[in-house]
Order: structure tokens, then C-alpha cells, then sequence
């Protein structure tokens, strides 16, 4: 069953009006889809990232299903033993991480790993900003190839890992890129995540306006815009098995830099070479897509 | 009052793996480090052979080992993890938010020094290093003791008035590798003295959704960090309270905060922890036999630290040895430290001697012991208690260069 609009209006979600996040802001966006195919009867384990703050401040919060935060290397471990105590329990709840890519790909990806190889039955989703946002805009491990950081002020030297390969590699049931421009697409992972048991991972493009200089009206735009210009391929990795999910008509890349004044200034050269690469990504998807496995 | 259960000889590790069996703790996060790694073994072998009913989590860290408690003790259900030296190092982020957190696992600490160099051997410094980290801190000195006391600091972490994550250190190889004979408690009686563990301040739950450990201002901050002080204090009654409860049950009593041999009359006090206080109880005994009236104040708690107990003790004794088995470079030894604390703005303070010694596993023994204590005596007699502590056992070339330095202190 494929879900629709319809059906998400049906969930109230687990976000509050009133948060703490910042105009336009693509991983409330994810939070508010996700939420509400996952339900009420969700926790969530939380490092620091934009969404320590989005929750909002003590003693109000944002978020009406139980949240722990924790600290910033720590999510993928604490959530597997709160999935452990509620199995002692004979609880069925959903043991979900919201990190961010910081948390994720960086300084969280040892216990991430581990969490992943002993196939603990948890949902961990990564909203990627492609920065540390929260702590103003430095490079992480996802940060692109030639954006703009402050860490990176002539732009990114270095590729951004592949952390839903790398996840991947673990032969976990379930691996997802989504993007907050393609919200059914989100939607419907979310709901094939949640009726899958072990280690499921979900990666999702979130646009973040204030890191990434791009309109605030338009933050479904960029993030749609990646997808359409191949720079943040859709695809899922069932069982071993991928399929990418969402195959547009290919747009110009520079439809999708030109959004953001992170990628400012770059010639056409760079656009090029940029484009090259978006190009050999996609096409290696497509012949991963043949393969009976990928992992 | 009458010891039943069973009596078996077994190590140190073992017993505070049967501790960890017996309290039913129900999630242990485990990963290994000498020489804490037969606690994990022995707890794996009691879940998989169905001797326990427990999940145990093959983490990738230290880290992890402690998230994942914290994890699984925010769930709900009592939690148990073990660890030594770097790995307790490692851990230290998330044992401060364990502690925050207010929620109550349980860690052997099997105390080892820290490197460079690698050292294997026993010393305080790795349980020390982590003294205000809001953990609740005991130190052992006997394989019974170690089983007794964790299942006893379970209770009195657990209480509402204390909530504090707590850890119980035993002295590396001393105790963790040798074996003595264990009385292990029946399992009914266990369950009588310490229910399970139902968390009455605040747990994850969706029934009852909150959002813990968002933000908090500076307007909220600094009352948090006082109620896990007020708790911490709370605590220290309540290590008494149970000590004796545990006493009634079980026959067996270490001490409460604080474990006291021939002070009533004693003119000197050492004051130590760990083996090297069962040691010190033989060096009293000998010393004795020489003539000198003297005692021993074992610090068995050293968070909370018993400010009140030890100074009642020291006040007006005519000296105090204090042996440390851990340096705060530059400052002494901690307990020496602490002891200075407690005495201070109180009349009858009495000289205190503070020897740091046993690092990186170098025997102490009652000898040591004894030797320490007519040094510092004679010191204090003789008006040469110059600095605020003392190296003890170092190669003589070292001794020299220490003893002829000019202290700048």
C-alpha cells in the first residue's frame, strides 16, 4: 500500500507548533512526515545537533513522543539499549535515532556501526543539512564536494562519504535515501521501515536555508531540485536488493548550485566536473539497480 | 542472622558477575578490557546457558557500553556494565550524563592504572580521574564485599532520594584475579532485599511521553546540578541505612560509608582504601604490638565523601597517615585531599601525613603500610612534616632526586 496525503492528514505527527527551528527549515520538515507515519508509540533518541535546540528549551517541548537526548557520539548505542530494555519488557515500541549528518557520519559512526552489525531493531534516520548547522555552519563528512563552510572557506577539497553505502555494506534489511522534496517518497519508506524488523537506516536531504544561503520559500524547491539534477539520488536497498525509487528527467545541475549561495562563485569548469560526478553516480545506481545484491 | 546460602571460592570478577545475577539486572552492554574481562565473560556464560534472564549487548566501545545502559536504564529495567583504566576514560562523557540523566546502573570499576605506559597493574587514578562525574563511588576490599556492595549500592542508588548511578571499584589482579571464599546469597532472599527496579521519577515510555534533557538555561541549569549534589549527601545516611538492613539479612557487615578498626583509642589514624586497608588492618595490629596506639579508618565510600564521619574520627588524634594509592599531580593524594576538607575550619585538627604510593600495580603490603605510618609519625613528632604529601616506594635514585628537590608547594 502506497501512502497519499490523505493518509498523513489522518496522523497528528509528533511536532508541536511553536518549535525552536529556524524558517524554512528542512529537518522539521522530515520530522513532521516522519512522525506521522511512525506514530505515537515512537522514541526517540537524540544527539546533539539543530535538533537539540528545535525541540525547544526546558521545560517546554516541542516533540509530543518521548525524547532522550544524549550525547553526540552516543545515539545509535543508547537506542539500542532502550530497544533491549523494552524487549526484556515484552514492549513493541518503535526505538527510532534522529540524528543529524554530524552525529551520523562523523563522530557517531562508531556506535552507529556497531548498532548496525549487531542488527539492533532500530530505525535510525540521519537528516542531512550536509554541515554542523547547529554550531554555525562547519564541514562535516557529508559537506559536498566544493560548498562553502566556515571550515571550508574556498570551498570543500574532499568527497562526502557514502553513509547509506556504508550502512549498506553492513547487510542490514534496510537502507533509504529520501529528500524533503519528495515527500511521499519519505513517507513511503518511513512506512516500509516501520514494518521491517533490525536495523534500518534512512537518509534524508534536508535543505537548510540559514547553512546553505538558499530562500526560505524555498527549501521543498532545493531539496526536490537535488533529486531532479542527480546530485541526491533517490533509492532503497531492500534485503540486499536496490531499486532507486524516484527517476526524473535529469535537470542541469546548476539549476540546483545556483539556489545556494554556498556554491557560489564556482566556474563553469567546477560545474562541469561536478556535473561528471553526479553523471558516474547515477549510472553506477542504475547498474548497482541490475545486480540480484548489492551487498 | 544466621549465613546461609552457599559458600564457594572464587575471584573478585566472579563474584561481581554472581552480584550482577543476583540483583536480575536486565540489560548488560559489555565490552572487554584486562582486567575486567572475566565479569563479562562469566555474565555471558550465566545469560547463554539460561542461568540468567538478561540482555547482553556486544558493544563496539566503552562509549557505547555506557550509552546503552543509559538507554536501557532510561527504558526502564535495572542496568549492569563493567570496565577498568582507558575504558572507564572513554566512557567519561556519558558518565556525567548517566549521572544528569538521574538514572541508576550499576559498574564494577576493576581499577587498573592508566597509560603510557601500558600498565595493566592496580592503581587509583582511572575511578579518581572521574570523582565528580555525580557516580556514586565504593572501594573494596574483599571478594565478599565486592558482591555485597553492589547488590547493596543498587538499593541505595535506587531510592528516591538518591538516584545516582553508582560504581564499585576492586583493586585489579588484588582482587579481580584472586580467588577467597565468596558466600553467595540465595536468590529468594536477594529478591527480598532489593525488588525489582521500577523507576519512580521519570522513564521513556509513549504512554507517558516526556522529552528529557532539551536545553536548559541558565535560569534552570544550576538547581539540576544542586539536587545531584543534595542527592549525592542524601546518599550517605542511606549507604548506612542499607549496610545494617543488609547486616540483618545476611549477617555480613563491611562498614557503611566508612569501615572502623581499633580507632577508640588510638593516638594515630591511617586512613586508606581498597586492598591496601585490609593490609593496613594488619599493620595496625603489628604496630600495636610495638607500643603504638593505632587505628584505621578505612574509606570505603569516596562519593559520597563522609566529611562528618572522618573528621569525628580524626578530630584530636595526634596524627593522621593518609595513603593514596593515586596522584592529583602536584596536589597529593586525593583522599588526602579530601581528609584536609573535612578537618578544616574544625577545632582539634590533627597533623596530617599523605603519602601517594602502589601506582601502576607496585605492591603495598602491611609492611609498606607500617612503614608509612612510623614515618609519618615520626615526622609529626619531630616537627618535619614539611610538605602537603609524600612519595613512598621509589627506586632510591628517585627517592633522591625527590627528597632533595626543593618543593615549590
Amino acid at each position: 500500500m502506497t501512502l497519499t496525503i490523505h493518509d498523513l492528514r489522518k496522523e497528528p505527527g509528533s511536532y508541536l507548533p511553536g518549535s525552536a527551528a529556524c524558517p524554512g527549515c528542512g529537518a522539521t520538515l522530515a520530522f513532521r512526515i516522519a512522525s506521522r507515519v511512525l506514530g505515537p508509540n515512537t522514541v526517540y533518541v537524540v544527539p546533539a545537533s539543530c535538533f537539540s535546540v528545535i525541540q525547544s528549551p526546558f521545560p517546554k517541548s516541542a516533540i509530543s513522543a518521548p525524547l532522550y537526548n544524549i550525547a553526540f557520539p552516543a545515539a545509535a548505542a543508547t537506542a539500542s539499549g532502550v530497544y533491549r530494555a523494552y524487549k526484556m519488557l515484552g514492549r513493541d515500541v518503535n526505538v527510532v535515532v534522529w540524528a543529524g549528518d554530524g552525529g551520523t557520519v562523523d563522530i557517531g559512526i562508531q556506535a552507529l556501526s556497531g548498532a548496525a552489525e549487531r542488527g539492533e531493531d532500530i530505525i535510525y534516520v540521519c537528516y542531512d543539512n550536509e554541515a554542523y548547522m547547529n554550531t554555525g555552519i562547519q564541514r562535516s563528512g557529508a559537506t559536498p564536494l566544493m560548498a562553502w563552510t566556515k571550515t571550508t572557506p574556498t570551498g570543500k577539497r574532499e568527497m562526502p562519504k557514502d553513509m547509506p553505502m556504508i550502512v549498506a555494506a553492513h547487510r542490514v534489511p534496510y537502507v533509504a535515501t529520501a529528500s524533503v522534496g519528495y515527500p511521499f517518497d519519505l513517507a513511503n519508506k518511513f512506512e516500509k521501515a516501520k514494518k521491517m524488523k533490525g536495523f534500518r537506516y534512512i537518509h534524508i536531504f534536508s535543505t537548510c536555508p540559514p547553512g546553505w544561503n538558499s530562500p526560505v520559500s524555498k527549501t521543498a524547491e532545493v531539496a526536490k531540485l537535488a533529486v531532479d539534477t542527480y546530485f541526491w539520488p533517490l533509492y532503497e536497498i531492500e534485503n540486499g536488493k536496490l531499486r532507486i525509487t524516484v527517476k526524473p528527467r535529469k535537470r542541469p545541475l546548476k539549476e540546483f548550485l545556483e539556489l545556494q549561495d554556498r556554491f557560489r562563485g564556482l566556474s563553469d569548469e567546477q560545474i562541469e566536473e561536478l556535473e561528471k560526478i553526479v553523471m558516474e553516480k547515477w549510472n553506477f545506481l542504475l547498474h548497482l539497480e541490475k545486480s540480484e545484491r548489492v551487498f | 542472622m544466621a549465613v546461609e546460602g552457599t559458600w564457594e571460592i572464587i575471584t573478585g570478577n566472579h563474584a561481581a558477575a554472581i552480584a550482577a545475577k543476583l540483583a536480575r539486572v536486565k540489560v548488560v552492554p559489555a565490552y572487554p578490557i584486562t582486567p575486567q574481562t572475566t565479569i563479562v565473560e562469566y555474565i555471558a556464560s550465566f545469560i547463554e546457558s539460561g542461568h540468567m534472564d538478561a540482555e547482553y549487548i556486544r558493544v563496539e566501545s566503552e562509549h557505547s557500553a555506557m550509552a546503552a545502559a543509559i538507554g536501557a536504564s532510561a527504558a526502564g529495567v535495572r542496568a549492569f556494565t563493567a570496565t577498568a583504566s582507558q575504558g572507564l576514560l572513554l566512557m567519561s562523557e556519558v558518565l556525567h550524563w548517566a549521572a544528569g540523566s538521574r538514572l541508576p546502573i550499576g559498574m564494577a570499576v576493576v581499577n587498573r592504572a592508566v597509560g603510557p605506559p601500558w600498565n595493566i597493574h592496580v592503581d587509583h587514578q582511572d575511578t579518581m580521574s572521574q570523582r565528580d562525574t555525580g557516580w556514586l563511588q565504593v572501594y573494596i576490599s574483599s571478594n565478599q564485599e565486592v558482591l555485597d556492595t553492589i547488590l547493596m549500592m543498587y538499593k541505595v542508588a535506587e531510592h528516591p532520594d538518591v538516584l545516582l548511578p553508582f560504581m564499585v571499584c576492586l583493586d585489579g589482579f588484588v582482587l579481580s584475579h584472586t580467588y577467597m571464599p565468596v558466600n553467595i546469597p540465595r536468590q529468594e532472599e536477594v529478591d527480598e532485599f532489593l525488588p525489582e527496579y521500577s523507576p519512580p521519577h521519570w522513564k521513556l515510555d509513549p504512554e507517558n511521553p516526556i522529552t528529557f534533557g532539551n536545553l536548559a538555561l541558565p535560569d534552570e541549569y544550576q538547581e539540576m546540578r544542586w539536587s545531584m549534589d543534595l542527592s549525592m549527601r542524601r546518599a550517605l545516611d542511606l549507604i548506612e541505612d542499607v549496610a545494617e538492613e543488609f547486616f540483618q539479612k545476611f549477617g555480613r557487615y563491611h562498614g557503611g560509608a566508612t569501615w572502623k578498626y581499633k580507632v577508640e583509642d588510638a593516638d594515630y589514624i591511617i586512613v586508606t582504601a581498597g586492598t591496601m586497608a585490609s593490609e593496613a588492618e594488619v599493620a595496625v595490629d603489628e604496630l600495636r604490638e610495638e607500643g603504638m596506639k593505632v587505628g584505621l579508618l578505612k574509606v570505603r565510600a569516596f562519593r559520597p565523601f563522609p566529611h562528618r564521619d572522618v573528621a569525628e574520627v580524626l578530630q584530636d588524634r595526634k596524627g593522621v597517615v593518609i595513603i593514596d594509592r593515586s596522584i592529583a599531580f602536584s596536589s597529593g593524594g586525593p583522599i588526602g585531599i579530601e581528609v584536609r576538607s573535612s578537618l578544616y575550619n574544625r577545632s582539634g585538627s590533627p597533623p596530617i601525613a599523605n603519602y601517594v604510593t602502589g601506582l601502576g600495580g607496585r605492591d603495598i603490603t602491611y609492611e609498606d603500610i607500617a612503614r608509612m605510618t612510623k614515618d609519618g609519625i615520626g615526622r609529626i613528632t619531630s616537627d618535619r612534616l614539611r610538605r602537603p604529601y609524600y612519595w613512598y616506594k621509589l627506586k632510591p635514585e628517585y627517592e633522591k632526586i625527590e627528597l632533595s628537590e626543593e618543593v615549590r608547594l
